[in-house]
This record gives structure tokens, sequence and C-alpha cells, in this order.
């Protein structure tokens, strides 16, 4: 990533954050949230994480390679226990853990 | 300049087992950052300024395929809007605060800082000092997570490759996904959300995984339809 392209995300990122972290103070305390608004943003986490995490593990775009066989199966295992368990150390050890396996096991992964 | 001393000591009680649970997150953001070739000063900044884990770690995804500035500011403004909810649940509470402690204040939000504060606030009980209460549990989490992602950039610029340690990033990600599938409207949501990212990922700009969010946050949302919302404070006063 260039400096320039950074420092504007970077910037920016840090811009909207605050912004929305003092927008009450700035509405006023008396103002709300559209209802639509308040609604979607319940739906914000799971869509959004669902986006950003899929395509790491799927790509049709592609030949299938040894590699993704490695991070499919340590990443099928790790949503296993993320669903058990929710707990980010224990994802990040078992995903990990499995990932290190299935490369070593895997001829050319 | 004085402190209430039961404030402080209930916002230290409050944040100290949480200050240490955000360790590991920490850790994974500063080492995403730099696994995805910012710079170790970059890497170790940026969590200082932004102090938005999940949107970091969303904008880190989209730098590692090559996305456009406009489209990781689209999706990380999308992911922290959450915060104008905290802010309006929180700013009444806020309003006998001097404008300068207000202001600087809301800077240290957070979603696990927001629960602490807003049970706090609402109990029998509330701390005598909302700022002192606030200061006492909000920077313990700034502090300890910024220092940790610190740690984690400086970690993560000594390891090589071949330890693939970049498959942390989406690893958090599916941990904080299985949180988030409180129910069926949201694991609705996260079913088309994924999907649509995975057959949209060929688009132009790296659209896929923002326009794959917006589709399962409308699906997630037509699916509720008209009923009750699960929270929302400020429509019971």
């Amino acid at each position: 990533m260039r400096p320039g392209a950074f420092w504007l995300m970077m910037l920016g990122m840090a811009f909207f954050a605050y912004l929305f972290r003092a927008s009450f103070l700035l509405l006023g305390e008396r103002m709300t949230l559209p209802p639509l608004l308040r609604r979607a943003l319940d739906y914000v986490p799971a869509a959004v994480l669902a986006a950003l995490v899929l395509p790491v593990f799927v790509d049709l775009g592609r030949p299938w390679a040894p590699a993704d066989t490695a991070r499919l199966v340590a990443g099928a295992l790790a949503a296993a226990v993320a669903y058990r368990t929710r707990s980010v150390p224990a994802t990040l050890a078992v995903g990990m853990g499995a990932l290190w396996l299935t490369v070593w096991l895997l001829p050319g992964a | 300049m004085t402190f209430e001393r039961r404030s402080v000591a209930l916002g230290l009680r409050d944040s100290l087992p949480i200050a240490v649970a955000v360790v590991p997150f920490g850790a994974i953001v500063g080492l995403g950052a730099v696994q995805v070739g910012l710079a170790k000063l970059q890497a170790i900044l940026m969590p200082y300024l932004v102090f938005a884990g999940a949107s970091q770690l969303a904008a880190y995804q989209l730098v590692s395929v090559g996305a456009p500035v406009l489209v990781i500011l689209a999706t990380t403004t999308m992911i922290n809007l959450r915060f104008t909810m905290y802010s309006a649940a929180l700013a009444r509470y806020l309003t006998d605060l001097p404008r300068f402690w207000r202001f600087f204040i809301v800077f240290f939000t957070t979603d696990q800082g927001f629960v602490l504060a807003l049970h706090r606030f609402e109990a029998e009980d509330p701390p005598a000092s909302k700022r002192d209460y606030l200061l006492a549990s909000w920077l313990p989490l700034w502090f300890t997570w910024t220092t940790s992602a610190a740690a984690g950039a400086l970690l993560g610029a000594t390891v090589p490759p071949s330890w693939h340690l970049d498959f942390a990033v989406p690893l958090v990600f599916l941990a904080l996904l299985a949180a988030a599938l409180r129910d069926r409207p949201k694991l609705l949501a996260a079913v088309v959300g994924g999907t649509a990212a995975v057959v949209l990922a060929g688009l132009p700009l790296n659209l896929g995984m923002l326009l794959g969010s917006l589709a399962g946050i409308a699906a997630g949302t037509l699916v509720e339809g008209g009923s009750r919302r699960r929270y929302a404070p400020e429509a019971d006063r």
C-alpha cells in the first residue's frame, strides 16, 4: 500500500469512527436513530463478517491448490470451535494448529 | 483535579478483566497490519487513532486483496456505524459533563465499554461521577488494547511467512461471526452476505465484500419484518 493511500485510509477511518462515537453529542440526546437504520445495524456484524471471511476460504476465480485445502480444513475446524466456544483464543489456537498440521501433512501446500 | 473514589473503583473493577481479555485481539490487529505489508510505525499508530478493531481487521483484509481506499472506507464506515447506537444510548448520561470531557471520553467508546457503562448508569446506585467511572473503565481498555497491538506489530514483523500468521485475521473474524449469529435472521444475513461475497469476488475494485455485506444486511432486515427491536434503550423513555 502506498503511503498516501495509507494515510487517507487511516485518517478517514479515525475521522468516521470518532464522528459516530460523538454523533449524539453533536445531534443532541433528544434525537433518535431512524428505526430502519437501527434494525439494519443489528445485522451489520453477521453480514459483514461473513462477507469478509467466506471469500478467504472459497475462491471461485482460480484453480484449486493444495494450500486452499489446508486453509479450508483448518477454517472448518476453527469454525466448529468458534461456534461451540465463541472464544477468540480457542478459535485461534485450533485454527492455527490445524493449518500448521495440514500444511505439514499435505504435499505441495 | 479530584476523583470520586467509588466511581473510579467501580470503573477499574469492571474493566480490568476485560482489559486482560482483549490482549489477544489487540495483538492480532497489530500482527495483521504488518502481515498485509503495512510498516511497523503505521501498524502501531493506527490502533491509537482509529481504536476500532473489527473495522481495522476488515481494512487489513481489504488491503491484502488490493482494494482501493474508498472501498475500504465504505466497508469500515458500515462496521463502525454501530457507535451511533452507543452514542444515542449514552448521550443523556453525559449532559452534566463539561464539554471538553464529553467530547474527550467518547473517543474511547468500545463495544465492551459501552455495555459496562450502560449497565452501571442504569443501576439503582449509579456512580456519583460519570466522568470518573468512564475514565477508569474505558481508558484501561484503550491502553491494554493499543499496547498489545503495538506488541503484535513488533512481533509480527519478525515472524517468517512460513508460519502463515496472516491466517489469524480470518480466524478472529470466524470467532466474532459465531458470536454474532444469535438468531435466524442473523444467520440468514451471514449466509446471504458470505455467499454473495464469494460469488461477486471477481468484481472490479473488490466491491464484492461491500456488496455482499449490503445484501446480507438487507436480507436480515427484511426477514425480521416489523417485530419489536431487541434492544432500544431510549425508545423506553
